[in-house]
Protein backbone atom coordinates (compact mmCIF):
# COMPACT_ATOMS: atom_id res chain seq x y z
CA UNK A 1 0.00 0.00 0.00
CA UNK A 2 1.06 3.61 -0.58
CA UNK A 3 2.51 5.54 2.33
CA UNK A 4 3.03 9.24 2.89
CA UNK A 5 6.73 9.79 3.70
CA UNK A 6 7.69 11.14 7.12
CA UNK A 7 11.02 13.02 7.23
CA UNK A 8 13.05 13.57 10.36
CA UNK A 9 14.67 16.95 10.98
CA UNK A 10 16.44 16.95 14.34
CA UNK A 11 13.78 16.65 17.01
CA UNK A 12 10.97 17.31 14.55
CA UNK A 13 9.08 15.18 12.05
CA UNK A 14 8.04 16.67 8.73
CA UNK A 15 5.14 15.48 6.61
CA UNK A 16 4.23 16.97 3.24
CA UNK A 17 0.95 15.70 1.86
CA UNK A 18 1.20 15.90 -1.92
CA UNK A 19 -1.37 13.40 -3.09
CA UNK A 20 -5.14 13.34 -3.09
CA UNK A 21 -5.51 11.08 -0.08
CA UNK A 22 -7.95 8.23 0.06
CA UNK A 23 -9.18 7.33 3.53
CA UNK A 24 -6.88 4.34 4.14
CA UNK A 25 -3.85 6.48 3.30
CA UNK A 26 -4.96 9.07 5.86
CA UNK A 27 -5.40 6.36 8.51
CA UNK A 28 -2.00 4.86 7.67
CA UNK A 29 -0.37 8.26 8.14
CA UNK A 30 -2.01 8.57 11.55
CA UNK A 31 -0.55 5.21 12.65
CA UNK A 32 2.86 5.80 11.06
CA UNK A 33 3.24 9.15 12.78
CA UNK A 34 2.52 7.91 16.29
CA UNK A 35 4.95 5.05 15.72
CA UNK A 36 7.66 7.45 14.52
CA UNK A 37 7.09 9.85 17.42
CA UNK A 38 7.50 6.95 19.80
CA UNK A 39 10.65 5.62 18.07
CA UNK A 40 12.42 8.95 17.63
CA UNK A 41 11.10 10.77 20.72
CA UNK A 42 10.27 13.65 18.39
CA UNK A 43 9.11 16.84 20.10
CA UNK A 44 7.22 18.27 17.17
CA UNK A 45 5.33 17.34 14.01
CA UNK A 46 4.92 19.72 11.09
CA UNK A 47 2.26 18.82 8.53
CA UNK A 48 2.33 20.76 5.27
CA UNK A 49 -1.05 20.63 3.53
CA UNK A 50 -0.39 23.40 1.00
CA UNK A 51 -0.82 20.94 -1.89
CA UNK A 52 -4.27 19.81 -0.71
CA UNK A 53 -7.07 21.37 -2.74
CA UNK A 54 -9.71 20.19 -0.31
CA UNK A 55 -10.04 18.94 3.26
CA UNK A 56 -13.24 17.08 4.05
CA UNK A 57 -14.47 15.84 7.42
CA UNK A 58 -12.41 12.64 7.18
CA UNK A 59 -9.10 14.40 6.55
CA UNK A 60 -10.08 17.07 9.07
CA UNK A 61 -10.65 14.41 11.68
CA UNK A 62 -7.28 12.81 10.83
CA UNK A 63 -5.56 16.15 11.44
CA UNK A 64 -7.33 16.53 14.80
CA UNK A 65 -6.47 12.97 15.83
CA UNK A 66 -2.80 13.34 14.89
CA UNK A 67 -2.63 16.53 16.92
CA UNK A 68 -4.26 14.94 19.98
CA UNK A 69 -2.20 11.72 19.71
CA UNK A 70 1.08 13.55 19.41
CA UNK A 71 0.21 15.78 22.37
CA UNK A 72 -0.27 12.73 24.56
CA UNK A 73 3.11 11.52 23.34
CA UNK A 74 4.79 14.80 24.37
CA UNK A 75 5.02 16.27 20.88
CA UNK A 76 3.42 19.39 19.38
CA UNK A 77 1.75 19.43 15.97
CA UNK A 78 1.53 22.41 13.65
CA UNK A 79 -0.44 22.30 10.40
CA UNK A 80 0.84 24.70 7.77
CA UNK A 81 -0.11 25.97 4.34
CA UNK A 82 -3.88 25.58 4.33
CA UNK A 83 -5.24 27.25 1.19
CA UNK A 84 -7.74 30.05 1.91
CA UNK A 85 -10.57 28.38 -0.03
CA UNK A 86 -9.93 25.17 1.90
CA UNK A 87 -10.15 27.06 5.20
CA UNK A 88 -13.40 28.79 4.17
CA UNK A 89 -14.94 25.46 3.14
CA UNK A 90 -13.80 23.66 6.28
CA UNK A 91 -15.47 26.19 8.57
CA UNK A 92 -18.68 26.12 6.55
CA UNK A 93 -18.61 22.32 6.68
CA UNK A 94 -18.60 22.66 10.46
CA UNK A 95 -15.01 21.70 11.29
CA UNK A 96 -13.02 24.32 13.16
CA UNK A 97 -10.17 22.01 14.23
CA UNK A 98 -10.16 22.97 17.92
CA UNK A 99 -6.82 22.34 19.59
CA UNK A 100 -4.91 22.18 16.31
CA UNK A 101 -2.09 24.71 15.93
CA UNK A 102 -1.68 26.24 12.50
CA UNK A 103 0.76 28.54 10.73
CA UNK A 104 0.64 30.10 7.30
CA UNK A 105 3.81 28.51 5.93
CA UNK A 106 6.59 26.06 6.78
CA UNK A 107 8.95 28.76 8.07
CA UNK A 108 6.39 30.17 10.50
CA UNK A 109 5.37 26.65 11.46
CA UNK A 110 8.95 25.66 12.36
CA UNK A 111 9.32 28.86 14.39
CA UNK A 112 6.12 28.07 16.29
CA UNK A 113 7.26 24.50 16.99
CA UNK A 114 10.63 25.70 18.33
CA UNK A 115 8.88 28.22 20.59
CA UNK A 116 6.51 25.59 21.92
CA UNK A 117 9.30 23.15 22.70
CA UNK A 118 11.56 25.85 24.22
CA UNK A 119 8.79 27.06 26.53
CA UNK A 120 8.47 23.67 28.20
CA UNK B 1 -33.43 25.13 -17.56
CA UNK B 2 -31.26 23.16 -20.01
CA UNK B 3 -28.94 20.27 -19.42
CA UNK B 4 -25.74 21.01 -21.36
CA UNK B 5 -24.02 17.68 -20.69
CA UNK B 6 -24.51 14.82 -18.30
CA UNK B 7 -22.88 11.58 -17.30
CA UNK B 8 -22.45 8.99 -14.59
CA UNK B 9 -19.65 7.25 -12.76
CA UNK B 10 -19.46 4.38 -10.28
CA UNK B 11 -18.87 5.08 -6.59
CA UNK B 12 -18.21 1.59 -5.29
CA UNK B 13 -14.80 1.52 -3.66
CA UNK B 14 -12.84 3.89 -1.49
CA UNK B 15 -10.62 4.87 -4.45
CA UNK B 16 -13.77 5.93 -6.31
CA UNK B 17 -14.23 8.69 -3.73
CA UNK B 18 -10.91 10.19 -4.89
CA UNK B 19 -11.90 9.74 -8.54
CA UNK B 20 -15.28 11.37 -7.89
CA UNK B 21 -13.56 14.36 -6.25
CA UNK B 22 -11.28 14.77 -9.27
CA UNK B 23 -14.19 14.47 -11.72
CA UNK B 24 -16.23 17.04 -9.77
CA UNK B 25 -13.30 19.46 -9.71
CA UNK B 26 -13.07 19.27 -13.50
CA UNK B 27 -16.84 19.69 -13.90
CA UNK B 28 -16.87 22.67 -11.53
CA UNK B 29 -14.10 24.30 -13.59
CA UNK B 30 -16.05 23.61 -16.82
CA UNK B 31 -19.10 25.12 -15.15
CA UNK B 32 -17.16 28.37 -14.61
CA UNK B 33 -17.21 28.30 -10.81
CA UNK B 34 -14.84 30.44 -8.77
CA UNK B 35 -12.10 28.57 -6.89
CA UNK B 36 -13.87 28.78 -3.52
CA UNK B 37 -17.13 27.47 -5.03
CA UNK B 38 -15.27 24.64 -6.79
CA UNK B 39 -13.75 23.68 -3.43
CA UNK B 40 -17.13 23.70 -1.69
CA UNK B 41 -18.65 21.49 -4.39
CA UNK B 42 -15.70 19.07 -4.36
CA UNK B 43 -15.81 18.83 -0.56
CA UNK B 44 -19.58 18.21 -0.54
CA UNK B 45 -19.10 15.53 -3.22
CA UNK B 46 -16.36 13.89 -1.16
CA UNK B 47 -18.64 13.65 1.88
CA UNK B 48 -21.55 12.20 -0.11
CA UNK B 49 -19.40 9.80 -2.14
CA UNK B 50 -17.93 8.43 1.08
CA UNK B 51 -21.45 7.94 2.48
CA UNK B 52 -22.41 6.08 -0.70
CA UNK B 53 -19.46 3.69 -0.29
CA UNK B 54 -19.47 3.28 3.50
CA UNK B 55 -23.18 3.35 4.36
CA UNK B 56 -24.84 2.63 1.01
CA UNK B 57 -22.59 -0.28 0.10
CA UNK B 58 -21.62 1.47 -3.15
CA UNK B 59 -23.63 3.18 -5.85
CA UNK B 60 -23.29 5.76 -8.58
CA UNK B 61 -22.82 9.48 -9.06
CA UNK B 62 -24.78 11.15 -11.86
CA UNK B 63 -23.77 14.63 -12.95
CA UNK B 64 -25.40 17.34 -15.02
CA UNK B 65 -24.05 20.67 -16.22
CA UNK B 66 -27.05 23.01 -16.20
CA UNK B 67 -27.88 26.25 -17.95
CA UNK B 68 -30.58 28.53 -16.63
CA UNK B 69 -30.60 31.89 -18.38
CA UNK B 70 -27.27 33.55 -17.70
CA UNK B 71 -26.24 31.24 -14.90
CA UNK B 72 -24.71 27.79 -15.05
CA UNK B 73 -24.85 25.10 -12.45
CA UNK B 74 -23.58 21.68 -11.53
CA UNK B 75 -25.94 19.04 -10.19
CA UNK B 76 -24.69 15.80 -8.64
CA UNK B 77 -26.85 12.88 -7.64
CA UNK B 78 -25.46 10.16 -5.37
CA UNK B 79 -27.60 7.07 -5.31
CA UNK B 80 -27.27 3.66 -3.76
CA UNK B 81 -29.41 0.66 -3.05
CA UNK B 82 -28.18 0.24 0.49
CA UNK B 83 -30.19 -0.07 3.71
CA UNK B 84 -31.56 3.48 3.46
CA UNK B 85 -32.15 5.94 6.29
CA UNK B 86 -35.09 5.39 8.65
CA UNK B 87 -35.27 8.90 10.07
CA UNK B 88 -34.08 11.43 7.49
CA UNK B 89 -34.79 14.38 9.83
CA UNK B 90 -32.50 12.87 12.44
CA UNK B 91 -29.87 12.14 9.78
CA UNK B 92 -29.88 15.85 8.94
CA UNK B 93 -28.83 16.77 12.50
CA UNK B 94 -25.24 17.94 13.05
CA UNK B 95 -23.25 15.31 14.90
CA UNK B 96 -25.64 12.43 14.34
CA UNK B 97 -23.97 9.37 12.83
CA UNK B 98 -24.91 5.76 12.36
CA UNK B 99 -21.25 4.82 12.05
CA UNK B 100 -18.03 6.07 13.54
CA UNK B 101 -17.80 9.37 11.68
CA UNK B 102 -18.21 12.91 12.93
CA UNK B 103 -21.77 13.19 11.67
CA UNK B 104 -20.91 16.14 9.46
CA UNK B 105 -21.23 14.51 6.05
CA UNK B 106 -24.87 15.19 5.18
CA UNK B 107 -25.36 18.39 7.15
CA UNK B 108 -21.98 19.77 6.14
CA UNK B 109 -22.61 18.98 2.47
CA UNK B 110 -25.96 20.77 2.67
CA UNK B 111 -24.28 23.92 3.96
CA UNK B 112 -21.82 23.89 1.05
CA UNK B 113 -24.34 23.89 -1.82
CA UNK B 114 -27.29 25.95 -3.09
CA UNK B 115 -29.83 23.14 -3.34
CA UNK B 116 -29.96 19.88 -1.39
CA UNK B 117 -32.43 17.01 -1.57
CA UNK B 118 -32.36 13.80 0.45
CA UNK B 119 -34.62 10.93 -0.49
CA UNK B 120 -34.30 7.71 1.48
CA UNK B 121 -36.33 5.00 3.19
CA UNK B 122 -35.44 1.68 4.83
CA UNK B 123 -34.91 -0.93 2.14
CA UNK B 124 -35.23 1.66 -0.64
CA UNK B 125 -31.69 2.95 -0.76
CA UNK B 126 -30.62 6.57 -0.62
CA UNK B 127 -30.56 9.36 -3.16
CA UNK B 128 -28.92 12.70 -2.44
CA UNK B 129 -29.01 15.51 -4.98
CA UNK B 130 -26.89 18.64 -4.65
CA UNK B 131 -26.72 21.66 -6.96
CA UNK B 132 -24.51 24.70 -6.95
CA UNK B 133 -24.98 27.66 -9.29
CA UNK B 134 -22.38 30.12 -10.47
Amino acid sequence: MDRIPILRMGEFLLVTIQVDMHDQLALALQDDLSERISKTAARGVLIDISALDMVDSFIGRMIGTISAQSRIMDAHTVVVGMQPEVAITLVELGLTLPGVSTALDVERGMKLLRQRVASE
Amino acid sequence: MNVRTHGSMPVRREQDVVLARQAVRKLAVDCGMRLVDQTKMVTAASELARNTVVYGGGGDMDWELLEDGARTGLRLVFRDEGPGIADTALAMTDGWTSGSGLGLGLTGARRLVSEFELDSAPGKGTRVSITRWT
